[in-house]
């Protein structure tokens, strides 16, 4: 009953703002993401093997689908127009698709728990931390998570001898960006979910679009109207920059994709902090 | 009233959400070492001054000086040195008690080992050092809000902003509270409270403004206020339900203000058993009749025509 609080070492400053981010409005960084990042080390360590979970869906399809039903199919014509095994076909699909589950799962039902019944973000913003803190912490750890399924899908790939071609170790950059792209506009999403009910939308939007996303099948399967709105959606343009990277295919033309995602990211992350200001600092 | 020292200063502050007004013009000035109160119902525009002070809520108006810096533009670096106890806990359900503490200190940017040995000695103040590697959410009422109120001390705050502290607390609970929010008083620590007890606010401010309405309607020392607003003594006499208002006429011959509640009358006197032996002569009959020492409550009623909690 007799402690006291000793008044000793008084926290730094945050860090001054860079050149870069002396454009943002004020109060919306502080600089010091790492420091929620670690967060999500901390309540993570107890529940690792449910992040594990994840990591079977796409290994299920793979195979089911691929080695299953590839042995029906057997050889399809790859993207550089050699033939391959179905299942080397559909691989580098699946590894886009864990690398968005993963990513999606995290920066949606997470973020929405910690967002709207946690209260998580209400506290931290309370300290110098800022919404675009939050944003790059929790995107951070949602590309972690769906980076983890990826690598664990790309070693499974290789082992299966899948992957045919050096070019696959940029796959895994590759997974990572996707997962970026995917975890920012996920948790740009969520910010706008009001209730768990609006859940279903989010099933409703990556369940087509990983069945159609060219994940089992190629794009000249569509008519012209229709492969257009394929060639929009995101996972397309991962599937697609996987298997040409798994299958050594490699064009100038992948730098679309990689373009297509960095917009992406960026875009989810500046919805994301500026809804997260506007939902918590009334 | 001082204001170039002040810690906090405010001048025509307005909080707007949309068409509704929520903070209507508040002026204030808190020095440091200062335990400072908003006292008001609900709805007075209390937590949205907090949350304005706290740089958690961006202000529609006026002036407002947090640590000599402008919450617009100095956010973070206000912030980093204030302590926030919000309304409702915002412990973090996925981290322990511990975890709760040395997270929320790495957030201020301490070092780990700082943060560890802080966290110590914060469980030690919080009395929950047994309940270190327990999780957040089978905490009672009373140990989540002082764990609340560690985690806020964490970054050795100036200013430690407590917004309704001990609201849903029992007695009990609220006692050890105030203990420990005596114990950083006396250390020097600023304390600004919002509350609508006013057994609070005379058990922890120095000073108080009682809100109403977003505006302030008042402003000094628990007895301050009550002298100036309040008589001495204050006669309660019960009646039964509904009879009340037929005793009015007389009751007003007898002091210097009188007050109707739905159950008794409140006789402001500087007399109270003087009163209360006249009342009897004047052949009012009550239930039960008690004299007692005004209190903020009064003064509150007296300002405002309403009571504080309904």
């Amino acid at each position: 009953m007799t402690t006291d609080v000793p008044t000793r070492e008084v926290p730094p400053p945050p860090p001054s703002r860079g050149t870069v981010l002396r454009i943002l409005p004020p109060g919306l960084y502080a600089g010091r993401a790492s420091a929620l990042l670690e967060r999500a080390f901390v309540a993570n360590r107890r529940a690792w093997l449910a992040l594990l979970s994840g990591f079977f869906e796409p290994l299920f399809y793979l195979l089911s689908l691929g080695v299953g039903f590839g042995a029906l199919v057997g050889q399809v014509v790859g993207p550089g127009g050699e033939p391959i095994d179905y299942a080397a076909f559909i691989a580098p699909g699946l590894l886009a698709a864990s690398a968005m589950n993963g990513a999606v799962y995290d920066a949606t039902f997470n973020i929405f728990f910690k967002l709207r019944h946690a209260k998580l973000y209400d506290a931290v913003l309370a300290t110098p931390l800022g919404p675009l803190d939050v944003a790059i912490a929790e995107i951070s750890w949602a590309l972690l998570r769906g980076g983890a399924y990826a690598t664990g899908f790309l070693a499974v790939m290789f082992g299966m001898g899948l992957l045919t071609s050096p070019w696959a170790l940029l796959a895994l950059p590759a997974a990572l960006l996707v997962s970026l792209a995917f975890a920012a506009v996920g948790m740009a999403c969520t910010t706008f979910i009001r209730s768990t009910q609006d859940f279903d939308f989010v099933q409703l939007a990556i369940l087509p679009m990983f069945l159609f996303s060219t994940t089992f099948y190629p794009i000249d399967v569509y008519p012209g109207g229709l492969r257009v709105l394929i060639e929009c959606l995101p996972l397309y343009h991962g599937v697609e920059l996987m298997r040409a990277l798994s299958t050594g295919a490699v064009h100038w033309g992948l730098l679309g994709h990689v373009a297509y995602f960095l917009v992406m990211a960026a875009v989810g992350l500046w919805v994301a902090t500026r809804r997260l200001g506007t939902l918590l600092l009334r | 009233m001082a204001t170039a020292g002040s810690l906090i200063h405010a001048r025509g502050l307005v909080k707007r959400f949309g068409s509704f007004e929520a903070v209507r013009g508040v002026d204030v000035d808190i020095a440091p070492g200062e335990s400072f109160g908003f006292l008001g119902p609900n709805g007075a525009g209390k937590s949205s001054t907090m949350r304005m002070v706290s740089c958690l809520s961006p202000r529609s108006g006026g002036e407002l000086r947090v640590l000599g810096m402008d919450p617009d533009t100095d956010g973070p670096r206000i912030r980093a040195r204030l302590g926030v106890v919000p309304q409702q806990d915002n412990l973090d359900v996925e981290l322990t008690v511990r975890e709760n503490l040395q997270v929320y200190g790495r957030y201020f940017g301490l070092s780990r080992a700082a943060v560890r040995e802080r966290a110590g000695e914060l469980m030690e103040f919080a009395q929950l050092t047994d309940r270190a590697d327990a999780k957040v959410e089978p905490l009672s009422g009373g140990m989540k809000r002082r764990l609340t109120i560690a985690r806020a001390l964490v970054n050795d705050p100036e200013v430690l902003l407590l917004d309704e502290p001990t609201t849903g607390l029992d007695p009990q609970a609220r006692h050890v509270l105030w203990d420990r929010l005596f114990r950083l008083k006396q250390q020097g620590v600023t304390l600004i409270v919002t509350t609508h007890y006013m057994d609070e606010a005379e058990q922890l401010c120095d000073r108080l403004v009682v809100m109403d309405g977003g505006r302030i309607a008042a402003e000094g020392s628990p007895s301050e206020l009550i002298r100036r607003y309040s008589t001495r003594e204050v006669l309660e006499l019960r009646f039964p339900f509904g009879r009340v208002a037929d005793h009015t006429e007389v009751a007003a011959r007898l002091a210097e203000r009188v007050e109707v509640l739905p159950d008794r009358l409140l006789l402001y006197t500087d007399n109270g058993d003087a009163a209360l032996a006249a009342a009897h002569e004047a052949g009012l009959r009550p239930v039960s009749g008690l004299v007692r020492r005004s209190t903020l409550e009064d003064v509150f009623l007296r300002l405002t025509g309403r009571s504080l909690v309904d």
